[in-house]
This record gives C-alpha cells, structure tokens and sequence, in this order.
C-alpha cells in the first residue's frame, strides 16, 4: 500500500483537489452573499406596509381616531412611559449600585436573583397584581375583615399609576443588568479616585459614577420603554388602553384592519425614536470601555444601613417575584381540586409546538446569517444583517398587523391563481395554517438568536479554519467537525431563548393564530379578561418555569 | 527633610489570611520611595492602606505625624490630602482631558482651577490633547493624565500603583524618568508600587523589598545590591550565585575560586566576629573574571548574549556554578573549559546553610 501512495506525486492531488473546490465554492460563496438580504427582505416586509399606510393616510379614520381614541391613547402611553422610566431607573439603578459595591447580608443572594423577574412575563405580574389588591382580593377582603369598614382609601391598583408600578416590577431587571455591568466594572475604582481627590462617597457616587454610567442606564431604561410601548398583555387586563390594545380592538372588535394597519404606524414611529436613541447611548458605551479593574473588596455596611439595604432588595424581590409565585401556586391548588382542565394539555402542546418550530426555524436562519457575515465582511452585507435584527424592536401587534396584510394577499393571489387553471378551488392555504406565525416569530426572534451566534461564532477564529483547512478539511466536514462542535452550546443557548421569548409571547399569537388554535399565553389572556384567576395559574407558572431557563443561564454567565 | 510618612509595624488582613505583617518603613518630604516585589506579595495592599482604602488591624500610619490608620480607625481617603494613580488609571471616560484634571479643584474657584490646570497640562506637555476624551489618547498620555489628575490638587503624597505595567516595554524606561523628573522639579513625595527591578531603581530613591507580606529590606538602590539583608535580596536584586567559603581574616574568605580579598559585608556580625566561620559567599557575574592564564578552569554550561558581553554560566570542579559577564569578543562554546580568577573588593557572606 506504501508503495501505491508514493508513485503518486502528492502535490498534483492536492493540486486538483483545492482547484475543484475553489470552483465549486465560488458559486457557494455568492449564495451566501445574497442570503441576507434575502433574509433582511423578509424582515421590512412588514416594516414597509405598516408604514406605507402611514404615508398613505386615511383622512376619515385619522379624523375619527383624533375625535375619539387617539388623545387617551397618547396621553396614556405618555404617562405610562414616564412612570416606567421613573420606576425602573430609581430601582434598576440603585439596586445595581447595592449588589455590585456594597457588602451587605445577603449581597450575594440578591446579586443573582434580583434577575428573577425576568422569567415572569408582565402580564402574569399584572394578574396576580389584580387578584391580590383588588377590591376582591384576599388583601382587601381580610383588611376590611381587620377594620371593620369599607377602606374607602385602598388605592384603586387598577389605574394608571397601578400598570406602571406592575411594569416597573417587571422591567427593572433590564436597568439593573446593565448598570450592574457599568458599576461592577468601574464603579468602586472611580468611586475611589473621587475619594483620592478629596470627594466624599455620596459626591463621587453622584459627580462620578451616575455621568459615568449615564449611556448603560439609558441604554436599559430605553429596552424597558421598548418593552412596555410592546406590551399588550399587562394593559389589556388592567383595561388601560394604549397603541397595542387599540390595534386589536380595532381589528378584531370592529374588523378595520386598515385603522388598526394606521394604528401600528404611530406606534412604530415613537419606537424608532426611542431605538436611536438607545443606539447613541450604545455608542458611548463602547468608548466608555475601560479594562476591567483587578477584583476589588465590597464596602461593608453595617447597623441600621446594612437592614435597609437588606430590606429594600427584599421587598422588590417579594414583589416581583416571590408573591405572584406563592399566589399563583395556591389559586393552582385551587384550581386543581375542582379538576384539570382538559384542555390545558392541548394549550400545552401547541405552546410547545410552536416554540419549537419558531426556535429551530429562527436559529437555523441567525446560523446561516452569522456564516455569511462570516464570508461577507463588506458593508452592504453587514447593514444586511443590521436590518434582520429590527424585528426585535417591533412590537408584536404592530408585527401582526405587518405580516398578516401581505400575507393575505399572497393568500388571494395564490388560490385565484390555482383556481385559474386547475379550476379547483383551494380556499385559503396560508391563514389557518401556523406559518403566518412562524414567519412572525422569526421575524420577531431573529436578534435573540443572531447574536450569541455571532459572538460565538467570532470565537472560532481564521486560523482555526486555516489550521483545519491545512488538514484537508473543508466544506460540510469542517461545518461538522469544527463549526458545529464549537457552536453547539451557543446554538442551544438561541434556540432556548427563542424558545421561551415564543412561549410567552402574547399578542402576535392572539392576533395571527389560527381560529380557536390557543396557546397558553393566549389562554391566560382569554382567562384573565374574564377575571378567572386561578384558572388561568397553572398556565402561568408553566411559563415562569421556562422562562426561568434562560434566566439561570444569564445568571451562570454573569456570575463566571 | 522631615519625615512624611510613616509605616510603623503596620498589618492587614482579610479575615484569617494576612496579606500585609508587621511591615515598616519612612520616607522623608520629597523622596521617592519604591515597593519592589512579586505580584501577590502584598504590595498594592500597602499602597491602599496608606490611601486610606484598606483598614488596618495593628500597627500605625502616621502622615506629616498625624495619625491617619490604626487598629479600629481609619481617616478617610477624601481628608488625607493623598493623590493616587491606579494601575489602569481609571480615568473618567465622559470627561475630557481638562475635565479630569480639574476635577479635584473643586473647591478652587473656577479662575484657580482654569490656571493650575492649564500650568499642569502645559509642565507636563498635554496642552494640545486637553480637549480630548481618554479614550483618544495613547497609553503614555493617558498616564500622564492620570498623574497630573492626582497631583492637581496638591496632595501631600502620591501613591503610584503599577504605573508602567500598560505600557510598551520600550516606552517604560523613557516615561519612568520622565515621571522622576517631573516629581523632582515639583518637588513631590512619591510611593510607586512595581515588579520591576529595572523600573524601580530608575524611579525610586528608597526601594523596599516585599516577599509575603514582609518588609524585606528598605534602602536605596546601591544598599540593596551591595549590602542585601538577607539570601532572599541577594537573591532578588541583581544576579549571583552563593557558593560555600570560609573566612580566614577579617578581610580574607577562602572559596573554591581561590581567596578573596576585600572588605567583608555580614548582615548583623561585624567582620571580626565571623572569622574563622564557615560562610556562604555571594558571587556577583563581575566578580569573575575571565583569564586564560589562570590555572582555575571552570566549563561553561550556559550563556546568554548581552550586547557588549556574555553572561556565561560556569561549572566548578565541585559542580559549583557561577556567573561572569565577559566580553562578547570571547565566544566560547559550551562544554569549552576557560580560565577565570575572582576580582572582589567587595564580599558579601552570609551564615552557612547546611542544606547547600
């Protein structure tokens, strides 16, 4: 054998090998060059008609929107906004300076479950909230017990300042992970260089470390601004009427799309000034970064100011946390001795179903996306790429509006030309399907699984695909035995955040599904209109628990 | 001269582990003084100690006679007049150049704040990089921003941690005299913390040797290499071997390279008291000479190009190994046998240690 691999000059196959593969690779790489604007096509489809009917205006509709709905709509988002920014910056702010400066008992439980909310969606915060302070609530019912009156100055929790306290509760943890990021970083060692030139703690938290942090502080409270101009849930069961619920009602109470379509684009303007706004601040951020400062010793609080400190993340957690779950698993106890729903296993299913697709769809596009940036440094791709990610930024019933108008269409076209020559009436062959969905979900969910691909795949440097190159293996071979394997847990980490972003994604669910297909978000959604508490629990905390999947892998990855 | 500061037997420690023990040291009004050793060994701790950063649990440090850290008490940093310059800096990075030098005037009024920055900026040649933001600037700007930032507003001393350890090796000989002249000309008493040898005796008037937590020995420059304390600084500073000898006279000591003469340098005993004992003998590579008339033959086993010579690492007939520097236009091989003779006028010996 020896012998036959000798008479045979070695250089010539390697010769003929690298020339066919580079031909055969050149046709592939162009492949890979067109992919993301396909991809980036996709994504402003529903961009581009929600905002065509912005300019295309409906002088009658905008006439009865302005004399009807549209100044409440505007000064609700307004206050609710402003609420929330407030809310979520005292709390995301200073709970973030407490846990990554200060020692203080249990700074270290807090540092990492202060991040819990996060795996509850604000719409489950909103019911419990509901059912626990309203005026029939166990709260009410056993203080009007206690006192004997009618607690006629229990503040009515649902209200204004009621949805953007829920909110808050919901959407701190986005200003406490970034500014725990910007205060764990530098905090301390600037806090200290104030100190060394003659600054007290209190004017070197306030002169220094708040201007120092200003772009990450912003840069989170503008996520949870985009999260509560997104939201539909929480509103919805508080009857607090903002863009998203408006959207629906108008689409599905009085089937005007076109008014709903008009809606969507007032709304989609107000999130983009709020995303350049949040992508100035990231701008800064990236020329704030210093090196990360050697480990530096926690200050040590004690007496009075250690419990206060103790008692304030206690109380948040409680809040946020640990009372919608107590609440939540004894109305499921409840709900449970009358009986199971049968049906809660088929919400089940579909949720999961659903998510599932949506999770290996999305992640097998933000793969190929992240390859072919990979191929394609140039910038015409990589603002390609930009544009696939804005989905994120759309709220879900602006998205549902988008993606459902020109897929209706497609829908009319597609059965009259069937009809046309086979003469078979086919009926409608996309709506009632799951992929208006699925494209929706993608569309939506393509940014949370881009980017830890992307990072990941940064990981596997040129000279590692040199290196295996040199070895002889390229093409499908080196994706199987270099990219896949060293992509593997990253590929899994994207498929479960698209996984559990879908599961409890509400309003494009509702608004795109098809007819009496429910999920368990959209279950909880029906349950709640209906003031059906404990009904709607068990659906509810199976979403805390996936949720909470995510959750523990930030956790593991901010704590190493 | 005063004394500035004082570290009397001071100690720190995180719960049961002791980072700093018992370590003491002076440094008078101008000095500049140098904490040298490896990492780990505490030395960034003292510095934050003297900061006022770190508490301390026994011992005192006094500044200008004022007791500023002892056990259960602790000046904060904001009243000790101590301007520190942290090893990345840490400059503010939404403030530019002029911002940050500025902003420990803040109890000047503004006319005063505008002139003694611009007198900085303009000492320390910063002037046309002061509208910039930190991260426009080079390492060696950054640093100096940093330092002019902690001496604006006068501090009594300034503390250094590192401050070369970000930079290009090339730049580090250049800005570390650089950084004395400007401490000189201004007259400022200085505490720099650094690995490096090289740095330390081109910066520091006093240097301290740090191992573990210990004060090893606090001197200058010369007194450490030429009258180490101990094994360890003979070990640390400079390069050497130590092979057996024993003393004969009060200036002869008996080796296996022949007998050295010269003035003899204990720590602790006097010349006198040890003769006639058995001693280990420090060996400095310019202490061997090379000679090739000389009947003492030692074979090289190593050597290393510097330049002008080589540092050749030489057997003894015992297996005994020294150093010598010898010009490079000798290029032996190695396993060559060459002939040397020691030239000492200065020996170093310390108690001899069984186990050698």
């Amino acid at each position: 054998m020896k012998n036959d691999f000798s008479s045979v000059n070695p250089a010539a196959i390697s010769d003929i090998q690298q020339h066919s593969s580079y031909e055969a690779g050149y046709g592939i790489r162009r492949a890979w060059r067109v992919f993301p604007f396909l991809v980036a096509g996709v994504v402003l489809v529903p961009v581009c008609v929600v905002f065509a009917s912005f300019l295309s205006p409906d002088d009658e509709i905008w006439q009865h929107l302005i004399s009807t709905t549209l100044p409440s709509l505007l000064t609700n988002t307004l206050w609710l906004s402003l609420g929330v920014i407030v809310g979520t910056s005292l709390l995301g702010v200073s709970l973030a300076w407490f846990t990554s400066v200060y020692r203080f008992p249990g700074y270290r439980f807090f540092s990492w479950a202060l991040f819990l909310p996060l795996a509850i969606p604000a719409y489950v915060i909103a019911f419990v909230a509901l059912g626990t302070f309203d005026y029939t609530g166990p709260v009410q019912t056993s203080l009007r017990h206690w006192f004997n009156s009618d607690l006629l100055w229990f503040p009515d929790i649902r209200s204004g300042p009621g949805v953007a306290i829920v909110m808050t509760l919901a959407f701190y943890p986005y200003v406490y992970l970034l500014s725990r990021d910007a205060f764990l970083t530098q905090g301390k060692r600037l806090l200290e260089v104030a100190q060394s030139l003659g600054f007290t703690r209190q004017q070197g938290f306030f002169r220094v470390v708040l201007p120092m942090a200003r772009p990450w502080i912003v840069a989170g409270i503008m996520l949870a601004l985009m999260e509560t101009l997104a939201d539909f849930g929480t509103v919805s069961i508080f009857n607090y009427d903002t863009f998203t619920t408006a959207i629906y009602k108008t689409w599905f109470g009085m089937f005007s799309l076109s008014t709903a379509s008009q809606l969507a684009s007032l709304l989609i303007l107000i999130v983009l000034v709020i995303i350049m706004t949040e992508q100035r601040f990231r701008l800064r951020m990236r020329f704030s970064e210093s090196r990360k400062s050697a480990r530096v010793e926690r200050i040590p609080l004690t007496g009075w100011q250690a419990m206060a400190v103790t008692g304030f993340a206690g109380t948040v957690l409680f809040f946020a946390f640990a009372l919608p779950i107590i609440q939540l698993g004894i109305w499921a106890m409840d709900a449970l001795t009358i009986g199971l729903d049968q049906r809660y296993l088929e919400f089940a299913w579909h949720s999961i179903l659903l998510s599932v697709l949506a999770a290996l769809i999305t992640c097998l596009v933000a793969a190929m996306l992240a390859y072919a940036a990979r191929l394609h440094s140039d910038g015409y791709t990589r603002f390609a790429i930009r544009l696939t990610t804005v989905g994120y930024a759309l709220p879900g019933a602006v998205l549902a509006v988008g993606i459902f108008i020109p897929m209706a269409w497609l829908d009319n076209l597609l059965s009259d030309w069937i009809e046309n020559i086979s003469g078979v009436e086919t009926g409608l062959l996309i709506q009632g399907t799951l992929t208006v969905m699925l494209v929706a979900y993608m569309t939506r969910f393509l940014a949370v699984s881009y980017f830890p691909l992307e990072s990941a795949l940064q990981r596997v440097t040129r000279s590692i695909d040199e290196a295996a190159a040199g070895f002889g293996v390229t093409g499908w071979s080196m994706l199987r035995m270099i990219y896949f394997p060293m992509l593997k847990s990253s590929l899994f980490t994207a498929a479960t955040l698209v996984f559990v972003d879908v599961m409890k994604e509400m309003p494009i669910t509702l608004m795109t599904r098809p007819f009496d297909w429910d999920t368990l978000a959209v279950r909880i959604f029906s349950l709640t209109s209906e003031g059906q508490w404990d009904q709607a629990a068990l659906p509810a905390l199976t979403l805390i628990l996936t949720g909470l999947i995510p959750i523990i892998l930030l956790i593991r990855h901010s704590e190493t | 001269m005063s004394t500035l500061l004082e570290l009397d037997r001071i100690s720190h420690a995180y719960g049961a582990q002791v980072i700093v023990n018992e370590l003491s040291f002076e440094l008078e009004k101008g000095e500049i003084g140098c904490l040298l050793g490896p990492s780990g060994c505490g030395k960034t701790t003292v510095l934050r100690c003297i900061a006022g950063f770190e508490p301390i649990v026994s011992g005192e440090i006094r500044l200008n006679e004022i007791s500023v850290s002892r056990a259960g008490f602790v000046l904060p940093p904001e009243q000790r007049r101590v301007g520190m310059v942290f090893q990345e800096y840490a400059l503010f990075p939404h403030l530019t150049v002029t911002a940050n030098v500025g902003f420990g005037l803040h109890r000047s009024t503004k006319a005063e704040r505008a002139h003694r920055v611009a007198e900085l900026l303009q000492i320390t040649g910063l002037m046309e990089v002061a509208n910039r933001y930190p991260h426009e600037l080079s390492g060696g700007q950054q640093q100096r921003v940093a330092l002019v930032r902690a001496l604006a507003p006068y501090p009594d001393l300034i503390l250094l941690d590192e401050p070369f350890s970000n930079l290009d090796v090339s730049l580090r000989e250049y800005l570390g005299q650089e950084i004395r002249e400007l401490l000189k000309k201004l007259n400022i008493t200085a505490i720099l913390v650094t690995h490096d040898q090289a740095e330390a005796f081109a910066v520091a008037d006093k240097i301290g040797v740090m191992h573990a937590g210990k004060m090893m020995q606090w001197g200058s420059a010369h007194e450490l290499y030429h009258h180490p304390a101990n094994r360890f600084i003979a070990d640390f500073i400079g390069q050497g071997t130590l092979i057996p000898g024993k003393v004969t006279h009060s200036d002869k000591v008996e080796t296996e390279l022949g007998t050295l003469a010269g003035n003899i340098y204990h720590p602790g005993h006097s010349s006198r008291e040890i003769a006639g004992s058995q001693v280990d003998v420090l060996i400095r590579p310019d202490d061997v000479i090379h000679d090739n008339d000389s009947s003492l033959r030692a074979v090289v086993v190593h050597k290393a190009f510097r330049g002008a010579q080589f540092l050749y690492t030489l057997r003894l007939a015992s297996g005994q190994s020294v150093l010598s520097l010898i010009s490079s236009h000798h290029d032996h091989a190695i396993g060559e046998k060459i002939g040397i003779r020691p030239q000492t006028d200065h020996i170093v010996v310390f108690d001899r240690v069984n186990s050698q």
